[in-house]
């Protein structure tokens, strides 16, 4: 069903600002890295994948969307599994075009734009590899505006679109449909599902119209995720990375608000794995005043810094841990001892702070006995 | 979940170290008997033949040092220029040692080495082969083909014949396909017509199992019967794209190792010198000549490594922290069993991502000839330096330039060159700078440690005259009068190792079985490598469990570490 390049009428032809370089990539590649809150994996083979693809396929094209037409059919596009075997068996590329055409057949109808479904990690630069491959646009959205751990936290479910039918392929195009009442017992086949194939497999799912997608997803993130990553590039070369950051994500139409929250180095990290999470924290005690210090808990991606028992910034607000010299996003599996830092909160996508999205992302559907303050009233 | 809370319930000879990479890195050392007395004389020396003279030689990008060491005791020293042909810097230094201390050539009964030569060859992109890369992954692992992310003019020396072939395993070691032997043939054959005398393989979860690696190995060699052939399990970790770089640049080295040990080999003829040939490699363990001619990436970062040993050797410390002094840098280590910790992470060489391991290293841009500047009214040290033009651009020294050595001359605790030329600084200024040097100094000791607990700091390299005060974060500073030659000491030190880092499934085999097999493995290892037979001992046992894995799968690396055996000196 898919191989219809062009002319695409679903989707309006508009010239993209947005086309990624190699240079771009890297930019992209940090500012997601900051997006995803310390979760997300390492985004350095997605990279290289984009970076090959490219290479082969040309650009694809990059489309905001409000030049989908009502009616146009998009899909999110993704890896699922355990970091670990990604990186031995990376992703076949034919893979993610079976996901696409699958999901095409069972619908009866073409897709006309990818979707990512979180911006951060692996899973931001994968959908412009099966863009480039598809020669499919690739939608300036994506589901989260950050990264979130399961398939049943995206803004999309919170809006009502259906997550399933939801397709799974292997390496081999082994390929399966899962069909569910709801998002998270999606989530529950899924990883069963996963684990079969050697927990490693190219998913997709959520299929939306246009007129969804407008209404369900966080708008514009890929060109949020760039211009972050530059932001910290150009304030290097100015010697005020940090400051730069903060300006930029403080201009944002999507975040519009962030604040360095602690200054300090970590003096202390624990982590394990339990039920397929990295769970833990970690201690970040303040430079000049060794009294004060800050505790982040993380499950994937981090979930709330408090200072003694004062919460000073929780999900779905983003708190990413970056180096305090070259603001450089630090993954939650790098933290170690005596790395100097500061924490950033953001103000979470106004999505994400719906009623139902807090049930979904909020401190509350992560274990914690907190409900959710948005970090402008956490500071002010 | 369960693997986590068993080893929090062991018995006391484990303590959970720290928790690093990946998901959840639980290293566990125990104190392994004997081990304690690894670096006392008789055990570091060769086992029985500790009587007799060993040389270490560092050849690093500036010296070439040399020591001729009686057991751990230092008969004779010696620092000279690293000469354009290696060889020549390496014979001026050796003679300069057998002069000194007046003993015959024959005495001599063990030459090692340590080179930053291969290093610095693939750097510079200098003597490099074309490699023949095969890696059996199909049908995974197509977006992400071979040399991805080469700097290309790398990768238009080395990497114009890449090959992908089916077959490939699970997590679990299962194929999840059958290995394509025939276009395995068909490559070699091809290579065998092209030239290509240098092959790298490598397979999706080798280090679960290499048996698929191992049998392209064999159709390879049945086809091209000359060329040389890596695997990547042979040297490189989880983590295919990076394991497969470290094959292929080791692969990339073969013709200039061959080159560089007979080179050594000429050199020691001349030296009338019957002695075996060691070559030290970066985890602080020596390895034959002949092992070299095959592993040259095992020698990446020996320098360091080599300087830590040696002040290991020097303080009798087994648990330090290392602080070597450069002329431009300051290279922070740590010893843990009185070897260098290693990283965890990947590391970038020459602009190419590995994961082979490497040790611990953190480098600060302060070093003897390291500029001191005043700018906004707040001293600057470094990172820029005059470097090995010390001695002609220091103040001290009749130059112009002032430096940290200046620094440390001008506030009286070091003397070299003419403290003269330096009295006329101002006393703010001078204490201003020293108080940056000790205050660098600290910053870089806090980075490199695990936890806040004092810990003692052994000095060493030429630099070590800008530390007089006490560091914060350290319990003792420690120095010696050979430190200058602490690297080479370092590759005098006779012990081999062997290393196993591979997935077991613990739900089928059972913790203490599974960690049996990996010990067993590693032993078998350190002996191919040269280690005597009865005594060598497990310094490192590291368990992670995988994430979002089913059936307990465990990632266990496992070191060992013992002494050369005797036949390795008397071959």
């Amino acid at each position: 069903m898919i191989g219809q390049r062009h002319p695409n009428t679903s989707v309006a032809s508009v010239s993209s600002a947005l086309v990624f370089s190699e240079g771009d990539l890297v930019d992209f590649a940090r500012g997601a890295a900051f997006l995803g809150t310390g979760g997300g994996g390492d985004p350095y083979i997605g990279r290289l994948m984009a970076e090959n693809a490219i290479q082969k396929y040309g650009h694809p094209s990059i489309v905001s969307p409000s030049a989908l037409s009502d009616d146009a059919t998009v899909c999110f596009v993704a890896m699922l599994g355990a970091p670990t075997v990604l990186v031995e068996k990376a992703v076949a590329g034919d893979d993610l075009e079976r996901a696409i055409s699958h999901l095409a057949e069972r619908l009866g109808r073409p897709i006309d734009a990818l979707m990512p479904v979180e911006i951060g990690g692996i899973n931001s630069t994968l959908p412009i590899v099966a863009a480039a491959r598809l020669g499919l646009p690739l939608l300036n959205a994506d589901g989260m505006g950050r990264a979130f751990p399961a398939i049943q936290m995206v803004v999309m479910n919170f809006e009502g679109v259906h997550a399933t039918p939801f397709v799974i392929v292997d390496e081999h195009l082994n390929t399966v449909t899962v069909e569910t009442d709801t998002a998270d017992r999606a989530e529950a086949f899924v990883r069963v599902v996963a684990t079969q194939m050697g927990m490693s497999c190219v998913v997709s799912g959520y299929p939306m119209t246009g007129k969804q997608v407008k209404a369900a997803t966080i708008h514009n993130t890929l060109t949020e995720a760039l211009e972050i990553g530059r932001a910290v590039a150009l304030g290097r070369q100015q010697g005020n990375p940090v400051q730069a950051l903060l300006d930029r994500l403080s201009r944002s139409e999507i975040y519009g608000y962030a604040r360095e929250i602690f200054d300090g180095k970590i003096v202390d990290v624990h982590r394990r794995t339990e039920g397929g999470f990295t769970i833990g924290s970690c201690a970040i005690e303040d430079l000049s005043d060794v009294t004060r210090q800050m505790h982040i808990d993380f499950q994937n991606e981090n979930l709330i810094a408090k200072e003694g028992d004062r919460v000073r910034a929780s999900v779905p607000d983003l708190i990413t841990i970056i180096d305090r010299e070259t603001a450089d996003p630090i993954p939650t599996e790098s933290l170690k001892y005596g790395q100097r830092v500061k924490v950033i909160a953001v103000a979470a996508p106004k999505l994400l702070t719906t009623p139902t999205a807090l049930e979904h992302v909020g401190p509350r559907a992560f274990g914690t006995d907190h409900d959710f303050v948005p970090i402008q009233q956490l500071t002010e | 979940m369960s693997i986590f809370r068993r080893l929090l319930s062991q018995p006391t000879p484990y303590r959970l170290l720290c928790a690093a990479s990946g998901n959840c890195v639980v290293t566990l050392l125990r104190c392994w008997r004997g081990l304690s007395a690894g670096l006392e004389m008789g055990r570091v020396g060769l086992a029985g033949v500790h009587q007799n003279y060993l040389i270490g030689v560092d050849v690093g990008g500036t010296n070439t040092d040399a020591v001729l060491m009686q057991g751990a005791k230092v008969i004779a020293a010696c620092k000279t220029a690293t000469t354009p042909s290696v060889e020549d810097g390496v014979i001026a230094a050796i003679s300069d040692v057998i002069e000194q201390s007046a003993i015959a050539p024959e005495a001599v009964t063990m030459l090692s080495i340590g080179t930053t030569h291969f290093t610095n060859a693939f750097v510079q992109r200098m003597e490099l082969d074309s490699v023949g890369v095969i890696r059996i992954a199909l049908p995974a692992a197509k977006a992400l083909p071979p040399f991805s992310g080469w700097p290309t003019d790398i990768a238009d020396i080395v990497g114009q014949h890449s090959y992908m072939v089916r077959g490939g395993l699970q997590y679990d070691g299962s194929a999840y396909a059958s290995l394509d032997e025939a276009a395995i043939a068909h490559i070699a054959q091809g290579l065998r017509e092209a030239g290509i005398e240098s092959v790298a393989i490598s397979g999706v979860f080798a280090p679960v199992d290499n048996d698929l690696e191992r049998r392209a190995r064999q159709i390879v060699l049945d086809e091209h019967t000359d060329c040389s052939v890596v695997l990547s399990s042979e040297i490189g970790r989880i983590g295919l794209l990076e394991r497969e770089n470290a094959g292929i640049m080791n692969a990339a080295l073969a013709s200039l190792a061959k080159r560089t040990i007979s080179g050594f080999r000429t050199a020691m003829a001349r030296l009338d010198l019957s002695a075996p040939l060691f070559i030290a490699q970066n985890d602080g363990t020596l390895m034959s000549a002949d092992f070299v001619e095959k592993y040259p990436v095992l020698t990446f970062a020996s320098g360091p490594t080599n300087s830590m040993r040696g002040a290991a050797l020097l303080s009798g410390l087994e648990e330090a922290i290392v602080c070597d002094i450069g002329g431009t840098t300051t290279d922070l280590g740590v010893l843990t069993r009185g070897f260098p910790r290693e990283s965890s992470t990947s590391v970038d060489i020459g602009g190419v991502r590995t994961n082979f391991r490497m040790p611990d290293i953190l480098a600060i841009g302060l070093g003897g000839g390291s500029l001191v500047r005043v700018e906004d009214g707040n001293i600057r040290i470094g990172p820029q330096s005059v470097g090995y033009r010390l001695r002609e651009e220091a103040l001290v020294f009749g130059g112009s330039t002032l430096t940290t050595t200046d620094i440390a001359v001008a506030a009286g605790y070091a003397d070299v060159g003419d403290g003269d030329r330096v009295r006329h600084l101002n006393r703010d200024l001078v204490e201003a700078a020293v108080c940056e040097v000790h205050r660098m100094i600290e910053d870089g000791v806090d980075r490199i440690k695990t936890n806040p607990d004092p810990a003692p700091l052994v000095l060493v390299g030429g630099g070590r005259i800008l530390v007089d005060r006490p560091l914060a974060g350290v319990s003792t500073i420690v120095s010696h009068d050979n430190a200058d030659v602490a690297n080479a000491i370092g590759a005098s030190i006779a012990q081999v190792s062997g290393e196993v880092d591979r997935v077991y499934s613990y739900t089928d085999l059972g913790r203490d079985k599974a960690l049996d097999e990996a010990k067993a493995e590693a032993k078998r290892r350190a002996q191919i490598a040269g280690a005597e037979k009865d005594a060598l001992d497990v310094i490192d046992i590291e368990e992670v469990p995988l994430s979002y894995m089913p059936g307990g799968a465990v990632r266990v690396r496992v070191k060992v570490v013992g002494p050369l055996a005797e036949q390795g000196v008397s071959q």
